[in-house]
C-alpha cells in the first residue's frame, strides 16, 4: 500500500513538471511582453502552440536519417526524467535516489548531445551552426555547473538533491561559497535554457542563434516535443535553484496531505517568482555577441571554483 | 562440483605460449589464403580463454610458480593476484574482439605477413607482463610487447609517415624501459629481482620519491601521459585500424598495470604528497588530450589524442588513490582506485569500439579524413549504430559506463576535503575542474566526429559509395556496443569484482554493490550519493515510448518528405555544410589560441576572381617546441661531436679505457 502511495506522488509529480512547463514559458513571455508595455499573448499559448503543432502533419527533410525522426523522443525522455528527478513540492520521493545531481546534468548532456547530432543531420550550413555554438557554451557550462554541484555538495555532505534541500532547510547559515554558487548557478540556467544575454529564444536571426539553428528543420509533432523538452529544462533549473536556496515549505518524505498542500502552493509561488524575476532579467538586458560568451560562462567557471576551493580550505581551520 | 580444470596461472601461461606459437607458425600461414581466418580466429580463441583465466584470477586467491627460464640462478617468476587477473579481462577481452574483426578487416590487408605474425605474439607479450611477478620477466614482456607493436605501426611501410611514426615511437619505447629498469633497480637496491622481494626491500623516502618519479616517466611515456604523449598520435593511427584499437584500448592499460604495480605495490607506501605529480599530470593530460583532439581532422588521430584524455582520466583516479592512501583515508582510497580501475575497462570498451568503427569507415570509403565523410549512417546502418553508442559512452552521457566511472571520480573528489595538506587542497578542486571540462570538451569532440563523419551529406564520392562492412567486424562491434551499455547499466557486479584487485592495494574496500535495493551503486553511504543506471535506463525507454505512443494514439501521424528548408535558402552542395574544421572553430578559438598556438589564415581572392577562399589551420604542441625538439637537436649535436670516437689511435682508446675504470672505482669508492 505504501509503495503505491509512494509511486502515485512519484507519477504525480512527473506528471506535474509536464503540465507546469508550458505555463512557466508563457509567464515569463507574458512578463517581458507587459515590461515592453505590450498586452503580450496570454499564458496558456504556449500549450495551444504545442496542440497546434501536434495536430500538424509533420515535414522532414529529403535527406534526414532515422536519428533526425528519433531524436525529438530521445531528447524529450532524457529531459523529462532529469526533471522529474528534481524535488518540485516534495523531497524524498520513491526514485530521488536513482540518479544524484551529477546524474541530471549529464541526463541533460545527454539531450543535449542528441539535439547537437539531430541538427547536424540533415546537412545544412545552420544545422552546423548551431550545433557547434551549442558545444562551445556547453564546454563550459558543464563544467561551471559541476563546480557548482561541488560547492552545493560539499556544503550538504551530499549530491542528492532531497538531502541538499533538508541540509539547507535546517539552515546552514551564510556562507559566501553559497552566494558565488547562487551566482554561478543563475549564469549557467541562462545559457543552458538558451536565454537571453546567451542566445534569444525568440529570434530567427541567422547570425545570432544557436538553439533555433539547431532545431530549424523539425516541424510537427517532432518540432512540439523539442519545445516542450526545452520548456522542462526551464523548469527543472528554475526547480533547482527553488529547491536548494529556497527549501521551504517542501513536503519530507512520509508526510501527511497537509504538508503536501503546503509544497503545492509554495512551489507555485517559486515559480510564479522565477519566472518573473527571469522575465524581468531578460526584459533589461541585451543579447551578446558569440565571442563574449565565453568569457561570461568563464565568470561562472571560477566563481564555481572559487566556491569550491574556499570550502576545501574552510574544512582544514 | 570440483575446482576448475585448470589453474588460472599455468592456463594463462599456456595460452601466452599458445599465442607465440600462433606467430611462429602465421610466418608461413600469412601467404596462404586460409592463413588469415586461422591466424585471427586462433588467437580469438586463446584471447578468450585466457579471458576466462582471468575472470578465475580476479576472483580467486593470487597463485605463483616458478619456471626454470631466462636469468640462470634465479628462474622466471609468475604469479596472478586480482589485480593481474582483472587486467588480463581487459587485455584478452579487447585482444578478443580485436582478432574476431581482424577476420573481416584483414581482407584488405595488402601485405598479410607483415601483420599476422605480430598480432598474436603481441597480445601473448601483453598478457606476459601482467603475469610476470619479477624485473626481468616483467621487462622481457614489456620490451617484446614494445617491439611486436613496433612491427605493426610501421607494417605499412610504404608510407614516410609511417616511418617517422615507427622512429618516435621506438625511441619512446625504449626510453620508458630505461626509466622502468632504473624504477627495479633502485627498488631492488643489490637484492634479488623477484616482485615479493622488491615489495618488501626497505628504502627511504627518496628512493621512493625516485621509483615514483621513473614510474611516471616509463609508464607514463607508454600510456601516452602529457608531455611524453607525443609518440601517440603519430603511431596508433598509423598502425592497421584493429592494431590501433589493441594499442589505444588495451597496450596503454598494460601502461597503467605497470604504473600501479609498481606505485601502489612495490615502492611500499606513499609519502603524503605522491598524489600531487600524478593528479596534476592526469589532469593536464585530460585537457590538453581532448583539445587537441577537436582540432583534429584525421579520424584515427582523434581517436588516439581521446586516448590520452582518457588516461588522463584514469590517472586522477590513481592520483586521488594515492593521496588517500598516503593521509590514511583507506576507504576513501578504494573509491578512487575503484573509479580509476572501473574506467580502465570502460575505456577499453568503448575505444577499441570507435577504432573498429573507424577501421570500418576507412575500409569502406578508403577516407581517415573528416572532410571526406558524411552520410555514412545512411549506407553503414549497423557501423553507424555501434558508432553512436561509442561515442556516447566515451561523452560519459548516462544511461552508458562512461559516465559511471566518471561519477564515481566526481564523488571521490567529493570526498577529499578530508586530506589534511594544503597542497592537496588546492589541487584537488582545481583537477576536478579539469575533469569536468574535459567531460564537457569530450562530448563536443564526439559530436563533431559522430556528426561530421555519418550524418549530413556526403562530401566526397567514395563516402556517398560507401557499403556496410563484413558480419565479422560488425559482430565485434556490436559485441563491445553491448558491453558497454551493460556496464553501464548494471555496473555493481563490475565494482564488486574490482574490490577484489582494490582490497589488498589499499587495504580497504567498497561496500558490497549487488545487495542493495534496485541494483542502485551507493559508494559511500546512501544520504550521501547513489545512481542508478538501469532504472534511468528504464524510465528513459517508458517515457520515449510513453511519448511515442501518446503522438501516435492522439497526434497527427502524417509525415511528408520535402526538399530542406534551411531558412529559405537550402543549397544542394555538400560543400556548404559544416566541415571537421569549422565544427571546431568556436572552440579553437576560445581554448586552443593560447595552448597550442592555434592559427587561422584566410586568402581571399580579389574581387571579381571566381578563385576559392583558402583557409589554413596550424596548431603546435607545445611538448614538441619546448621540450623534443630542442632534445633532439641536442642529441644530434652529441652525436656530431662523439662522431670523433671511431677515428682514434690505439693510446687514446686505452687512455679513455683507464679513465673509465678509475671513474667507476671512485664511484664505488664513494658510494660505499
Amino acid at each position: 500500500m505504501a509503495l503505491i502511495s509512494h509511486l502515485l506522488i512519484q507519477g504525480g509529480q512527473m506528471l506535474l513538471v509536464l503540465a507546469l512547463a508550458p505555463l512557466v514559458t508563457g509567464l515569463v513571455r507574458k512578463v517581458k511582453a507587459r515590461l515592453y508595455r505590450k498586452r503580450g499573448a496570454s499564458i496558456v499559448q504556449p500549450y495551444r502552440d504545442l496542440a497546434r503543432l501536434l495536430r500538424k502533419e509533420a515535414v522532414v527533410a529529403e535527406g534526414a536519417s532515422w536519428l533526425f525522426r528519433a531524436a525529438p523522443y530521445l531528447i524529450f525522455a532524457a529531459t523529462w526524467v532529469a526533471a522529474a528527478l528534481v524535488p518540485t513540492f516534495a523531497t524524498g520521493l520513491l526514485f530521488s535516489w536513482s540518479a544524484d545531481l551529477i546524474a541530471i546534468i549529464a541526463l541533460l548532456g545527454s539531450a543535449r548531445f542528441f539535439l547537437a547530432l539531430a541538427g547536424m543531420d540533415i546537412g545544412t550550413s545552420f544545422g552546423g551552426l548551431g550545433a557547434s555554438r551549442e558545444m562551445m557554451i556547453s564546454s563550459l557550462a558543464e563544467p561551471a555547473m559541476i563546480m557548482i554541484v561541488f560547492s552545493l555538495a560539499l556544503v550538504a555532505g551530499s549530491t542528492q538533491l532531497s538531502t541538499m534541500a533538508g541540509v539547507m532547510l535546517a539552515g546552514v547559515g551564510l556562507r559566501v561559497s553559497l552566494a558565488l554558487a547562487l551566482i554561478a548557478l543563475m549564469i549557467v540556467a541562462l545559457a543552458e535554457n538558451a536565454r537571453i544575454p546567451v542566445d534569444n529564444p525568440s529570434t530567427h536571426l541567422e547570425l545570432t542563434m544557436v538553439h533555433e539553428a539547431m532545431v530549424l528543420e523539425y516541424s510537427g509533432r517532432h518540432l512540439a516535443l523539442i519545445e516542450l523538452s526545452a520548456q522542462l529544462k526551464l523548469l527543472l533549473y528554475i526547480s533547482l535553484i527553488a529547491c536548494v536556496f529556497t527549501p521551504w515549505g517542501l513536503a519530507p518524505a512520509g508526510a501527511g496531505a497537509g504538508a503536501f498542500a503546503l509544497g503545492f502552493v509554495t512551489y507555485g509561488a517559486k515559480l510564479v517568482c522565477g519566472a518573473a524575476l527571469l522575465g524581468a532579467f531578460e526584459a533589461s538586458i541585451a543579447k551578446m555577441r558569440v565571442f563574449r560568451v565565453p568569457d561570461f560562462l568563464g565568470a561562472a567557471l571560477m566563481l564555481g571554483l572559487l566556491g569550491t576551493l574556499l570550502l576545501f580550505v574552510s574544512r582544514g581551520l | 562440483m570440483g575446482g576448475p580444470l585448470i589453474a588460472p596461472l599455468p592456463g594463462t601461461l599456456v595460452s601466452i605460449l599458445a599465442l607465440f606459437a600462433l606467430a611462429a607458425l602465421a610466418v608461413p600461414l600469412a601467404r596462404t589464403p586460409l592463413g588469415r581466418p586461422l591466424v585471427y580466429g586462433a588467437s580469438a580463441l586463446i584471447s578468450a580463454t585466457a579471458f576466462v583465466f582471468g575472470v578465475q584470477g580476479m576472483l580467486g586467491t593470487p597463485a605463483t610458480l616458478v619456471l626454470p627460464l631466462g636469468v640462470p640462478w634465479m628462474g622466471a617468476h609468475f604469479s596472478l593476484d586480482p589485480l593481474a587477473g582483472f587486467f588480463l579481462c581487459v587485455i584478452n577481452l579487447g585482444g578478443a574482439a580485436a582478432s574476431l574483426y581482424g577476420i573481416g578487416y584483414g581482407r584488405h590487408e595488402h601485405a598479410p605477413q607483415r601483420v599476422l605474425p605480430f598480432f598474436p605474439a603481441f597480445l601473448g607479450a601483453m598478457s606476459l607482463v601482467l603475469v610476470a611477478a619479477d624485473a626481468y620477466s616483467f621487462l622481457f614482456g614489456w620490451e617484446l610487447m614494445s617491439l611486436a607493436s613496433w612491427a605493426l605501426v610501421v607494417a605499412h611501410d610504404k608510407s614516410a609517415d609511417n616511418l617517422k611514426a615507427g622512429f618516435v615511437y621506438i625511441a619512446m619505447a625504449s626510453f620508458g624501459t630505461l626509466a622502468l629498469m632504473l624504477a627495479f633497480a633502485l627498488l631492488a637496491g643489490g637484492g634479488d629481482l623477484t616482485f615479493a622481494t622488491l615489495a618488501h626491500a626497505p628504502h627511504g623516502p627518496l628512493v621512493g620519491a625516485l621509483v615514483l618519479a621513473l614510474a611516471l616517466l616509463g609508464a607514463g611515456s607508454k600510456a601516452g601521459l602529457v608531455p611524453l604523449h607525443v609518440w601517440l598520435p603519430l603511431a596508433h593511427p598509423a598502425a592497421p585500424s584493429h592494431v590501433s584499437a589493441l594499442m589505444s584500448g588495451v597496450m596503454t592499460k598494460v601502461a597503467v598495470y605497470g604504473f600501479i604495480r609498481i606505485v601502489f605495490d612495490l615502492a611500499g607506501p606513499p609519502a603524503w604528497w605522491w598524489g600531487i605529480p600524478v593528479l596534476a599530470i592526469g589532469g593536464i593530460s585530460a585537457v590538453a588530450g581532448v583539445l587537441q583532439a577537436l582540432l583534429q581532422s584525421d579520424m584515427k588521430r582523434v581517436l588516439a589524442f581521446s586516448t590520452i584524455e582518457n588516461i588522463g582520466i584514469i590517472f586522477i583516479g590513481l592520483g586521488l588513490a594515492l593521496a588517500f592512501r598516503g593521509n590514511g583515508l583507506m576507504a576513501a582510497g578504494a573509491l578512487a582506485l575503484t573509479a580509476g580501475l572501473f574506467h580502465v575497462l570502460n575505456h577499453a570498451l568503448f575505444k577499441n569500439l570507435l577504432f573498429f568503427g573507424a577501421g570500418a569507415v576507412l575500409n569502406a570509403t578508403g577516407a581517415r579524413d573528416l572532410e571526406k565523410l558524411g552520410g555514412l549512417i545512411h549506407r553503414m546502418p549497423t557501423t553507424a549504430v555501434v558508432m553512436l553508442v561509442g561515442a556516447a559512452a566515451i561523452s560519459a552521457l548516462p544511461p552508458l559506463n562512461g559516465f559511471v566511472s566518471e561519477w564515481l571520480t566526481f564523488q571521490a573528489i567529493l570526498l577529499s576535503p578530508a586530506l589534511s595538506p594544503w597542497g592537496l587542497k588546492l589541487l584537488v578542486p582545481l583537477v576536478g575542474a579539469l575533469l569536468a571540462l574535459a567531460a564537457a570538451l569530450a562530448a563536443a569532440c564526439f559530436v563533431r566526429l559522430y556528426g561530421i563523419a555519418f550524418l549530413g551529406r556526403p562530401r566526397s564520392e567514395e563516402a556517398a559509395q560507401a557499403v556496410e562492412v563484413d558480419r565479422w567486424s560488425r559482430g565485434a562491434m556490436v559485441g563491445l556496443a553491448t558491453l558497454c551499455v551493460l556496464a553501464g547499466i548494471l555496473p555493481g557486479p563490475v565494482l564488486d569484482a574490482l574490490q577484489n584487485a582494490v582490497g589488498p592495494l589499499m587495504g580497504a574496500r567498497l561496500p558490497v554493490q549487488t545487495d542493495v535495493a534496485w541494483l542502485s551503486i551507493i559508494p559511500v553511504g546512501e544520504s550521501r550519493s547513489s545512481y542508478n543506471g538501469l532504472l534511468v535506463f528504464v524510465f528513459m525507454v517508458l517515457s520515449a515510448g510513453l511519448m511515442a505512443l501518446v503522438i501516435h494514439r492522439f497526434a497527427s501521424r502524417a509525415l511528408r518528405r520535402a526538399p530542406a528548408w534551411d531558412c529559405g535558402f537550402p543549397n544542394a552542395d555538400p560543400i556548404t555544410q559544416y566541415s571537421a574544421s569549422s565544427f571546431g572553430q568556436p572552440l579553437r578559438r576560445v581554448f586552443a589560441r593560447t595552448l597550442f598556438s592555434a592559427r587561422e589564415e584566410v586568402t581571399m581572392p580579389p574581387p571579381g576572381d571566381s578563385a576559392p577562399a583558402r583557409i589554413r589551420l596550424t596548431e603546435r604542441d607545445p611538448a614538441w617546441a619546448l621540450l623534443f625538439t630542442p632534445l633532439a637537436r641536442a642529441v644530434e649535436a652529441l652525436a656530431e661531436r662523439s662522431n670523433i670516437l671511431p677515428y682514434l689511435t690505439i693510446r687514446q682508446y686505452l687512455g679513455i679505457v683507464f679513465a673509465t675504470l678509475v671513474a667507476l672505482l671512485l664511484v664505488l669508492a664513494i658510494w660505499r
